[in-house]
């Protein structure tokens, strides 16, 4: 069976300066794909890919494909892509303090997702706000529909703007560091109710975030991006046990543990490079332990590991194809 | 808005002392308007030749004019023409500029270079020059003023909905609704222009202050409200010639405009301090 979700090689250019660079990604019904990697490193821009909302940043699908349920998002232009955003993929956005319309009604901004995509009536679409709020364990529900957006906390925005993703019963749900905003506190509640929620209902997740813990937790698979290119897409068992790259062993090295000496918890010296100022080779090698002069010269092919999922580093112990 | 904010927004205009005069004397001067024949035993073109040019009076409040007609009367009907004629030309100039603007934002390109164009070319006319030459080309009366005003005004609705709506349609809500598949009219009509209406809405009460003034001068070069329908132009015009015989015939229509619009002004000033906008009122200016 195709999976629901696929993207193949895909380039993103804005102006002339190539950020996304030969993206694949596969992600199926009930599953929870985590994109992970530092910011500046492609991760909104690949959700905003699949959205076809890269016209909104002045940027541009320059190769590849992103196929959805067997369409082409890449080709099938704007006003059919309209009539699937929200219908068939639901967005979460980032910053749910701004991510609402100040001034309309909480219980207006949902139902007219519902409205709008399955057709409901005014009544009817309330009625299936009042549920989903209530899903989302949102107390009284209904005076809750009845408020303004400053009356509510982050983490109940964030909660509505998760409401209005799913109002539109997608299959796809894609979002963007859903939890960057908000206080630690509510952090972990959001993440369980849209993992719980998702697997619940059988949609396909695309959780974008720079927590490698949350992605321990709830993931099934995860891709990590480094300087708009994948580095490694793996099961996350296995990436946790043994990974494959030098870039998702330190991003695991940078999670805090129980038992930890104190002063022992590392960063990764440096910072991602600017794009268009990329280093030649492999671009993890200035900042890589393992760095030899083949990575300096020559771009490292993704290959596939044996037990299962890809890998683009040159040292990575994978089936030589 | 709800109606408690309503009510706290009004609450808070009514405490500045300048807002709440200002509220009352608009308060009158409307109601006046509108229930007009109930307020005065005369009618407004009843000429009794006989006590032409009489001073104020117990039995006519303001004096009579060249013709005998109550001063006081023909302030009230006149009160109605200069009001109405304000208020429905700005309705007409904010529905019009307002969508010129906001759609000249939201869509960008071309639409929105020739739109820019035209407004900055008409906001660089005196508003009284363009309406002269509009009511030259309608014609004079009613119809003709509220046309010409509506187009006089037009540049600055469309100028301040424009840079409000450029500013809010990058704001995240924005792209969160584009993001769940709402249509341009949607994202336009139900979400940009109900966040940049308070500014419109304000700018366009204060405009009717001006509005009145204009239509006051286009009365008083004959161009407005057509004899025998009183306007406080026209009752100025005549006046003018009789200034020395009887000066209350200008006087009054005369202080009628100046307290009118100074009321508005304060009002409006209130209206912005209440509202807390007076940044967005000035980005479009």
């Amino acid at each position: 069976m195709t999976p629901l979700l696929r993207l193949t090689d895909v380039c993103v250019d804005i102006g002339r300066k190539r950020l996304l660079d030969g993206i694949g990604l596969t992600l199926d019904r009930g599953q929870v794909l985590g994109l992970v990697g530092e910011s500046g490193s492609g991760k909104s821009l690949t959700a905003l890919a699949i959205a076809g909302l890269l016209p909104l940043i002045g940027g541009k699908v320059t190769g590849g494909a992103i196929h959805f349920d067997g369409m082409d998002l890449t080709a099938i232009g704007e006003a059919r892509l309209r009539s699937l955003r929200g219908k068939r993929f639901g967005f979460v956005m980032q910053n749910p303090m701004t991510a609402l319309d100040a001034v309309q009604r909480i219980g207006e901004q949902i139902d007219i997702v519902s409205r709008l995509h399955l057709g409901l009536s005014a009544q009817a679409a309330r009625l299936r706000t009042l549920d989903l709020m209530a899903q989302l364990r949102i107390a009284e529900p209904s005076a809750v529909a009845e408020a303004y957006p400053h009356q509510l906390s982050g983490g109940m925005k964030q909660r509505i703007v998760i409401a209005m993703a799913l109002a539109g019963d997608p299959e796809l749900i894609i979002a963007d560091e859903p939890t960057t905003a908000l206080d630690v506190t509510v952090q972990a509640q959001i993440i369980q109710i849209l993992t719980r929620l998702s697997r619940d209902r059988g949609l396909a997740l695309l959780l974008i975030t720079h927590d490698m813990g949350v992605v321990a937790q709830v993931c099934d698979r995860v891709a990590v991006l480094y300087a708009g290119r994948i580095a490694e897409e793996r099961a996350v068992e296995p990436i946790f046990e043994a990974p494959s790259h030098p870039y998702t062993a330190a991003l695991i090295g940078c999670i805090p543990r129980d038992g930890m000496a104190p002063g022992s918890l590392h960063g990764i010296p440096g910072a991602v490079p600017v794009s268009g100022r990329y280093p030649s080779g492999c671009r993890f090698n200035p900042r890589c332990t393992h760095a030899a002069d083949l990575c300096r010269q020559e771009r490292p092919a993704l290959r596939a590991l044996p037990s299962g999922g890809s890998v683009a580093c040159h040292f990575a112990k994978a089936e030589t194809s | 808005m709800t109606l408690s904010r309503h009510l706290t927004v009004l609450r808070t205009i009514l405490r500045r002392p300048g807002g709440a005069i200002a509220g009352a004397w608009l308060a009158c001067v409307v109601l006046a308007a509108l229930f007009a024949p109930l307020l005065t035993p005369y009618a407004y073109d009843a000429q009794v030749l006989k006590e032409a040019f009489q001073p104020s009076s117990a039995s006519h409040l303001l004096g009579t004019d060249e013709f005998g007609r109550d001063l006081l009367t023909r302030l009230i009907y006149g009160a109605r023409t200069s009001l109405s004629v304000s208020s429905i030309s700005i309705l007409i100039s904010v529905v019009c500029g307002m969508t010129l603007g906001a759609a000249a934002g939201y869509f960008g390109g071309s639409f929105d270079r020739m739109v820019t164009t035209v407004v900055d070319l008409s906001w660089s006319f005196p508003e009284i020059l363009i309406a002269l030459m509009l009511v030259a080309i309608i014609g004079p009366g009613t119809s003709g003023t509220m046309a010409a005003i509506a187009v006089a005004y037009l540049a600055q609705f469309a100028r301040l909905t424009r840079a409000q709506i450029m500013t809010l349609k990058s704001e995240t809500f924005i792209e969160a609704a584009q993001s769940l598949g709402a249509s341009h009219g949607h994202i336009l009509f139900r979400h940009l222009v109900p966040n940049a209406l308070a500014p419109v809405l304000v700018s366009a009460m204060l405009a009717t202050g001006d509005a009145i003034i204009l239509e006051a001068t286009l009365g008083f070069f004959g161009l407005g409200a057509q004899p025998p329908l009183p306007s406080w132009g026209s009752m100025m015009s005549s006046g003018s010639a009789l200034l020395f015989k009887a000066p209350w015939i200008i006087i009054f229509p005369g202080l009628a405009v100046a307290v009118t619009v100074v009321a508005i002004n304060l009002f409006g000033d209130a209206l912005i301090a209440a509202l807390d906008i007076k940044d967005q009122v000035r980005r479009g200016k």
